[in-house]
């Protein structure tokens, strides 16, 4: 068994939530770069080049990348053998409790916009923590706590869509609902994107394995050679729309299209599109 | 393409020079407001009451900065989303308001009420809130303090970098 304290949990998902909304990965930098060289419209260029400056003064001058600093969307792989040892004076504590105490304190010391109402409806009330954060956990064989967080955005949020096709759709019209999802997602959603496609599963699982895509690696492929040739192609018509940067035209509407499977029931073919906007903010630590 | 000055509050000779795809460096006071701030004054508009700020002349920035680093006057400070606030826009155009900067797409009704009020929409980099708030030198809450993030401010900016989206003669740099 390996014990992990209440209060270690706290501090890594603090320091995550800060890291998060201050450096933006290595991957996703490298992408608008490479973007910037291949992009043939000069007012594209122009503005990827502003998204690489934007990084380097939000990480040099500790501004965070974006105002919308997130609804923290935490994921949690937790080893069979590990325990979580609560505080002293709060034995009943969880190891929720300890990723939202570390949201409310990366939001509060990180300086970071606290985006999230108690109620949706109604007084629409800032819980003033940025919690309770949305947790995603899941137990795995091994001795290690792995945690990754992403801060999304609202606006990249909002336009992602979910929708239940025939079993016996074609991959041409499943293709070409993703494509219109995507453009038509356009300039609201801060382009250029990294999409998320969740096929199979049910209802909800569609929806979380379209996230979980986010947390590969840009420039990484689905395993099965069928779904990675998807992706190609449909990175590939998505930037042939020419929407671009910012919705204002070019060859860069997309950086990356990933796709996740889960097998589904014979009457079922779920499909979700997560949008997420070029500032791909997450973070990860291995406890 | 030449970059195109201007100082805010805008008058209608101003507005009439700006031509969707132009790109300006706004200087001046831009008021702060997103979907909370603008719910509040059309509420008090259809009510009759006066508003808390005058709009006449007034760019609204629609934004939800992030908490100031101490010394700095304002965090991260780049777009929302526009559309969110399309059923609002067109009551504060007939009420004065002269300009918008936001990201994404603006409804047939906010364009017909830019025709109509002789008014402009910008676009800024959305995204880019670290790079944006360099451009902004002062920042002060005027109304709805409650309200946090959402809250209405007065922000002074130089040289804040914008693309004419939707102009006052009906034309749109987005191809849609």
């Amino acid at each position: 068994m390996k014990n992990i304290k209440y209060e270690k949990i706290v501090k890594t998902v603090k320091q995550l939530c800060i890291d998060s909304c201050y450096e933006l990965p290595q991957d996703v930098l490298d992408a608008i770069k490479t973007a910037a060289k291949t992009e043939t419209n000069p007012s594209a260029v122009s503005i990827l080049n502003r998204l690489v400056e934007n990084a380097d003064i939000a990480s040099s001058e500790r501004i965070p990348l974006c105002q919308d600093t997130g609804l923290a969307v935490v994921f949690v792989d937790q080893g069979a053998s590990v325990t979580i040892e609560p505080p002293a004076d709060n034995p009943d504590a969880t190891i929720a409790d300890a990723i939202n105490a570390g949201v409310e304190a990366g939001y509060t010391e990180g300086l970071l916009r606290k985006s999230v109402v108690a109620e949706p409806l109604n007084e629409r009330k800032n819980t003033q923590t940025n919690t309770p954060s949305i947790i995603h956990h899941r137990m795995v064989p091994g001795d290690e706590l792995s945690i990754t967080v992403i801060t999304k955005g609202g606006g990249c949020e909002n336009k992602s869509q979910f929708k239940m096709f025939n079993p016996t759709d074609s991959k041409d019209v499943i293709a070409k609902w993703i494509v219109d999802v995507v453009t038509q997602a356009g300039a609201n959603a801060c382009p250029p994107f990294i999409v998320g496609v969740g096929l199979g599963g049910n209802f909800e699982t569609s929806c979380l394995i379209s996230k979980r895509a986010l947390l590969r690696k840009i420039g990484t492929t689905n395993p099965d050679t069928f779904y990675a040739d998807m992706e190609t192609e449909l990175a590939k018509t998505i930037n042939a729309s020419g929407l671009g940067p910012q919705g204002l035209g070019g060859d860069t509407t997309v950086l990356a299209v990933m796709i996740e499977t889960a097998p589904c029931h014979i009457a079922s073919l779920p499909v979700a599109v997560n949008i997420e906007c070029h500032s791909h903010r997450h973070a990860s630590a291995t406890l | 393409m030449e970059v195109k000055r201007i100082t805010t509050p805008l008058s209608d000779a101003d507005v009439k020079c700006l031509k969707a795809g132009d790109e300006v460096l706004i200087s001046g006071v831009l008021l702060t407001g997103r979907d909370q701030a603008h719910k509040r004054l059309c509420e008090l508009i259809d009510a009759g009451k006066d508003l808390p700020v005058d709009l006449a002349g007034q760019v609204i920035y629609f934004v939800g900065p992030s908490p100031a680093r101490e010394g700095k006057p304002i965090g991260a400070a780049g777009p929302t989303t526009s559309s969110r606030m399309d059923a609002f826009s067109p009551k504060l155009l007939a009420n004065g308001l002269k300009g918008m900067i936001g990201k994404g797409y603006r409804g047939d009704e906010v364009r017909a009420a830019l025709k109509e009020n002789c008014a402009v929409h910008f676009a800024t980099i959305g995204g880019a809130g670290a790079l944006l708030s360099k451009q902004i030198i002062k920042a002060e809450v005027i109304a709805y303090e409650e309200l946090g993030t959402e809250a209405i401010r007065k922000l002074e900016v130089v040289d804040f970098p914008a693309t004419v989206a939707y102009d006052c003669y009906g034309k749109t740099v987005y191809n849609c």
